[in-house]
């Protein structure tokens, strides 16, 4: 899938105005194509609003939305919407010790490896911390 | 969002507001592009827990009343071009506004 080209604009302003609150700011217009959403996408969906629900109870929505909104800038500004909540996800289970980073990566290297065995190549190495 | 019992409303609609302009760390829903602007109270919305708080697995308490403010296009931005009368509406919680006469 082709990525469109990112830009990355500087937050100025007095009073600390976050990466994400981008009211305003000049970023060229916004691509109104419609666009299928990859499979990891809905996963990532999906499990936002498992660890949600009344059930688990084990994120909030808020939380999740305070995640995203301390990416610096420049990663906010390059990431895509799934990129971001996923990598909020992920920080959120090890911030609240439902998994640990280790377990993450144990996991992770695990995936890579069947990929790579079935001759498939991840797309991405790793999301940054 | 859990609705919680609600407490009197200071605002009404048809009240003129100002959005305060302090400085923020952490979560926040007030848009920086709001902050220090006057409106006009639209509608009372209801009562909610404070997101400020939710964002850290507090209880978000005491909920605040939101409101939904209007605010005259003209007067956000620098320069804007659109016709006079443009409105823009937003959700803004009770502890983010002031009253102004």
């Amino acid at each position: 899938m082709s990525q469109p080209e990112r830009k990355n604009m500087p937050r100025r302003g007095a009073g600390g105005r976050a990466s994400h609150d981008v009211g305003g700011l000049e970023f060229g217009p916004i691509d109104r194509h419609e666009h299928d959403l990859a499979l990891w996408e809905k996963r990532t969906d999906a499990m936002l609003i498992l660890l949600r629900d009344n059930k688990r109870r084990a994120l909030t929505v808020d939380a999740h939305r305070r995640a995203i909104e301390s990416y610096g800038e420049q990663e906010y500004d390059r990431t895509t919407y799934y990129e971001k909540w996923i990598r909020a996800v992920r920080n959120l289970i090890i911030e609240q010790e439902i998994v640990t980073r280790e377990e993450i990566e144990a996991k992770m290297a695990e995936v890579r490896a069947k990929h790579a065995k079935a001759g498939r190549k991840a797309a991405k190495e790793t999301v940054p911390w | 969002m859990v609705k919680a019992r609600a407490p009197t409303s200071r605002f009404a609609p048809g009240d003129r507001v100002r959005v305060a302009a302090r400085p923020v760390v952490g979560h926040c829903r007030t848009p920086w592009y709001l902050r220090g602007k006057a409106g006009v109270v639209a509608e009372v919305q209801g009562t909610f827990r404070n997101p400020e708080q939710l964002a850290y697995f507090k209880p978000g308490l005491p909920a605040q009343v939101l409101y939904k403010v209007r605010f005259k296009q003209g007067d956000i931005w620098g320069r804007y071009a659109g016709p006079v009368g443009d409105n823009l509406e937003a959700d803004i919680y009770e502890h983010w506004l002031e009253p102004l006469k």
